[in-house]
This record gives C-alpha cells, structure tokens and sequence, in this order.
C-alpha cells in the first residue's frame, strides 16, 4: 500500500521570495540541516526539468532525485527518488507554494506518496513528516529571517552599491526644557551594519514619554544633544546582513528602547523592526505600534482583563487611553474612564468607555466607589496627581498599573498603603514585553489584527510636521488633544 | 478574463470552518454582507446544481449556482447567474487546506469573471476586499482565540 505524506506551513515573507530558494533543486543543502552536500549530476542547472540532484545526508545516507516538474506560475514543483540508500520505493514528492494575500505571506504545502518494505511503513512515513518535512519547514524559516538567501552570487544584498551616510532631518533637544527646545536642524543616518536596516520614515509616533526625554527627567536616557522618539514606519532603505529577512521597499514599523525617531531616515537594529500588513498605513502603524502593544501587554499580561472586570483609564481620550478602552471594551469589561471635558467624553465614550467620568481635578474615587464598589484595575498615566484617589478607588486586590506620570513624578508609596485591600502595583515599560523580535513580532500582528477586523478602532490621528514637533509636544501637554499624535517627516 | 484571488489563515482547523462555510444557503450566518438567502424550488443547499436566491445588506440581488461541493477538498465553485455587479462568465472557487503545523487552515477565494472596460479595477476591489476578504476577516473575527 503506498503511504501519503502531508505536511502544511505558513511562512512569513512573500511568496516570490520563498519561490526563489525552493525553485532551485539544489538549493537544499544551503538550507535544510539533514542535508550535508548536494550537486545536480551533469553539469545541468538547478531549475532544468529532468536534471538530478545527488546528495548526501548528514546521517551518511545517500539519495538521487530527479526534478519531473517545475511551474514558475503554479510555484510548484515535483521530483522523484530514482536510487537510494534508505528504502523509500516509488516516491514521488510535490512542493507547492500558494500567496497568502493577507499579510503577504506564504502557504507551503509538501506531500509524498511512496511505499515501503513490509513493517516499516509507520517508521518510513514519520521520518519524511518529522525529519525532512517539519525540520524543513523550521529551517527555511531561519535560513529567511537570517536573510542568508539574499547572500551569494546573484543576492540581492551583494547588488547593492556600497552605501554612504543618507542625509536626515531631525528634531533635536539641546537642552532640556520646555516644547520649545525642540529644534528642527539636519544630520545623517549611516549605512547599516550587520543587523541593521535604515528606513526612510513617513510618520513618528509621539508618546508621553518623549516629554519626559524632553524634560530631562531620563538623561542617562536621553544625553544631549539627543534625538526623542521610541517609534516611526516607513520604507527599508537598505539592509545590512542578519536582518530578519527583511529587503528594501518593505513596509515596516518599529518599536525601540532607545530613542532616536524624530527624524526623516533612520538606521536602527532590524530586532526592532515589523513588516507592515498592507490594510496599516503609515500614520496608523506610527499611531498604534507602541500605545496599541502597551494595550496589549496591560489588559492580558498585567491586568488579566475580561468579562467582568471593572476597569478604570484615566486619559482615556488619550492615545494609549483609547485604545484600552476598545480593547477592554471587547474583552467584556466593564470600562469606566477619566476624561477632562465634556468632548473627550463624547470620543471615549465611542470608543467603548461606557462611563466617562469628567474631571479636571482628578476627583473620581467616590463615585467609582458609589457606582461599581471601586475597580479591579487601574491604568493610570497621570502619575501623583491621582495617587490617593486611585488607591481610594480600587476595590479589594485591585491592581494599579503606573504608565505614565503626566502630572509629576509618583511619590512613595508605602507597603502599609497596598495592604488595606490587598492591592497590587505595577510599572511597566512596554520594551520589556517585546524584548525579542518573536515577541514584538507577536504582539505586533496581534494589535494589527485587531485594527484589520475593527476590534480596535483606530484613533483619531492629529498630525504635525517634523519640523513642527515643538507645536506637537506643547499640544499634548495643553491636554487638549484626542486620540494619537504623529510627526509627519 | 480578470482574476481576483484573495488568501488568509483562519485559526481553527479546516474542517471546523468548513462546517461554517459548507451550506451554499448560509451566507448570512456567517458573511457579514448577506442579508438573506433561499434556495430556489425547494432543492437541498448541498446539491450540486441548486441555486441560491440572495440579498446583500446594500439590497442587491443575487443568484448563484452550485456547480461543484467537495468534502474531501473543502471546496465549492459556483457562477453568478444575475446581479447587480455587471460582471459575465463569474465562476469562483472557495476553498480550505489544513494547515498541519497548528489547528489553522489556509483559505483561499478566487475567482474569474469578464466585464465592460475600464470597470476592471473597481470591480477587483469591490468582489476581493468587499466579499472574499470581508468574509475572511469574518471568519477570522469568529474563530479568534482572544
């Protein structure tokens, strides 16, 4: 009885990428590790049908196959054993590639009929599952985010001319102090290193935290003269090696722990970086990257959000804000919101805040004890203005999240205070949660997809000029902005 | 003849969605722009040459034909007998494969169809983000694991 052999992948990079390392017969030495070496017999190429690899495997076995079909329009091809030293009779194996259209990716798909010596049919047919099928799979992926196919003769990356420094516009703080001392001036960005990718930016996302670089509260951080800004999207430029498989004129955003992206180009480590699917656009993906990831990690790693839970967000017109509330909205929470006008209600409420509360003063423990018996969590960013009401507000083993400190750096809080009702507190750092590029990548496409299938509405968008940026730091500090703000380089 | 093809990756596996998807009558339980859907002269929904009488939540009409069921592909192919869209010769193809590595399924939704030139691009959109994709994203939205 012949044995048949499915296996299925999905890989991340575009399809015509994946096509080019397998349409090569010969290729699989360069990228599947159970294959020591491997020549095509005859001097014939690679892609020519009816040519025959023979190859050796690590484990000392010996096989030759022959290449029955190649369809650059199907990507798709089909060979057969013809001699063996393992006893796989009559197989005949087909590699098919088809576009995923969403998310630019790729669905490989490797099946094999072929019959064996009595009683080793079950042995046989999970070798060629688990050791070259699966493991194949596992190392084309790496071989790709390696970017080791764009090496070599007739890489991509060795066509590339040698680079110079690109000139760069920027935002630059000499001193630290107010919106003012942001000053548009021009530098350069260098040529990518080894892991490196230098991007020309479209839009800049400016976040709370940019204002504390800008203030000096983080010198170690920021030195001056300093570059603020921990994200932005764009276009690769070019690419050093080792860069996650990434290429010139992919749509990318990134997220870094190290500022820098208030300019036009950027170099920055490709660790940081995520393609871009084609339904986010550059401002959105600037808007979103780091506020939705923060949402991320706060509503499912720190807070534990879901049916039920009561939750309160302060600035919940704010960039970061929104986005909770829609999330948590969508979790089944119940979302209670701290805005200063009327306005910011009317959005928020949109947004899945189902009680706004208005306040300039940030009064709101009473009646978020009169009306839900306090909260079970706490995304605040406004730092010691709110501290007492906060810990008035919480219901018993609620959990404080501290984001951020708009209105002045949090005091102490004595240990005595948590214990009351047993509350817990927490500051985070959203570069904590995306630490790796599997992360980031992650929570990334986890905010992506949830902006693609409308989970998340998206923020309303104010945007300034690069040049500009002073105005957009004095706008968000009036508290007068709603939704995201970005920096339109 | 113009081509639109759309893909995605649905998590759950191909035979979880295929139930979703296999009733040529359930458009509206689970495509976000179908109002309402019968199948003419009382035939049953999985009989290979029944016609199914549509709305779509914009009004429009629509009557398609079964032209293949396959249980064993997670697949069905159909053509557009009448509708708004101005489009002739419209066969499309709806189709699942597992995905073996994870309970997810790969699906794809394309089809071929002529039409009056110059309305190429328009229609490409209309059919591969307004129905294939909204239906996939449908699907996806459905089967989320959040």
């Amino acid at each position: 009885m012949l044995q048949h052999v499915v296996r299925s992948t999905v890989i991340d990079a575009p399809i015509e990428r994946v096509w080019a390392v397998l349409r090569d017969f010969n290729s699989h030495d360069r990228w599947h590790d159970v294959v020591a070496q491997s020549r095509i017999e005859g001097d014939e190429r690679g892609d020519q049908v009816g040519c025959v690899r023979s190859f050796a495997l690590k484990d000392g076995n010996r096989i030759r196959e022959q290449l029955l079909t190649l369809s650059d329009s199907e990507h798709k091809s089909t060979y057969c054993i013809v001699e063996a030293t393992v006893p796989l009779q009559r197989y005949v194996a087909t590699v098919t590639l088809k576009p995923v259209t969403e998310g630019d990716r790729t669905f490989w798909h490797w099946e094999s009929t072929f019959a064996t010596p009595p009683g080793q049919e079950r042995e046989l047919s999970q070798m060629v599952a688990r050791d070259v099928y699966e493991a194949g799979f596992a190392n084309l992926r790496r071989y790709l985010e390696r970017g080791d196919d764009l090496r070599g003769a007739g890489g991509l990356a060795s066509a590339m001319p040698a680079s110079l420094p690109l000139p760069a516009r920027r935002a630059v703080v000499h001193r630290y102090g107010g919106p003012e001392v942001l000053e548009a001036d021009d530098g350069e960005a260098p040529p990518p290193g080894p892991g490196e990718v230098r991007i020309r930016q479209r839009a800049i996302g400016v976040n709370y935290f940019d204002v504390y670089l800008r203030k000096g509260w983080i010198p170690a951080l920021l030195p001056l003269p300093g570059v603020p800004g921990m994200e932005a999207a764009g276009t690769v430029v070019d690419v050093g090696s080792r860069t996650n498989g990434l290429l010139p004129g992919d749509r990318v955003a990134y997220l870094g722990a190290v500022p820098g992206a208030y300019c036009s180009v950027r170099t920055v480590p490709a660790d940081w970086v995520v393609r871009l699917p084609p339904e986010i656009d550059d401002e959105l993906a600037a808007a979103t990257l780091l506020k939705g990831i923060t949402a991320d990690a706060l509503l499912r790693d720190l807070g534990h959000v879901g049916a039920g839970t009561r939750i309160l967000v302060h600035a919940a017109a704010g960039g970061v804000g929104l986005l909770v509330c829609a999330w948590a909205r969508h979790l089944g929470a119940t979302v209670i919101g701290t805005v200063s006008s009327e306005e910011k209600a009317r959005l928020a409420r949109e947004y899945g805040c189902e009680h706004p509360i208005v306040t300039r003063e940030h009064r709101f423990a009473a009646a978020v004890q009169a009306q839900f018996d306090g909260v079970d969590v706490v995304v605040d960013g406004i730092g010691d203005a709110a501290r007492d009401e906060n810990l008035a507000a919480l219901a018993r083993r609620g959990h404080w999240i501290s984001l951020g400190q708009a209105s002045g750096g949090l005091r102490p809080i004595s240990a005595d205070a948590l214990v009351q009702k047993s509350i817990t507190f927490s500051r985070p750092a959203v570069f904590d949660f995306v630490a790796t590029h599997a992360a980031l990548v992650e929570r990334a496409r986890r905010v992506w997809d949830a902006l693609a299938d409308a989970t998340l509405k998206a923020p309303p968008i104010e945007r300034h000029a690069l040049a500009a940026a002073a105005d957009a730091h004095a706008r968000l500090e009036s508290r007068r902005t709603m939704g995201a703000l970005v920096l339109i380089a | 003849m113009i081509r639109v093809y759309v893909s995605s990756v649905v998590d759950a596996s191909a035979d979880t969605v295929w139930s979703r998807i296999r009733d040529f009558n359930g458009l509206p339980q689970w495509h976000p722009a179908i109002a309402d859907s019968r199948i003419e002269n009382n035939e049953a929904s999985d009989r290979v040459g029944c016609i199914r009488h549509f709305h779509t939540k914009d009004g429009g009409a629509i009557r398609e034909r079964l032209l293949a069921l396959s249980d064993y592909d997670y697949s069905c192919v159909y053509e557009i007998l009448e509708s708004p869209m101005g489009v002739e010769n419209y066969v499309a193809t709806l189709k699942l494969t597992p995905v073996t590595d994870g309970a997810r399924c790969f699906a794809e939704w394309s089809a071929e169809f002529d039409c009056a030139e110059g309305r190429e691009r328009a229609l490409v959109e209309q059919i591969g983000d307004g129905v294939f994709q909204a239906g996939f994203g449908a699907l996806k939205r459905h089967f989320a694991r959040r």
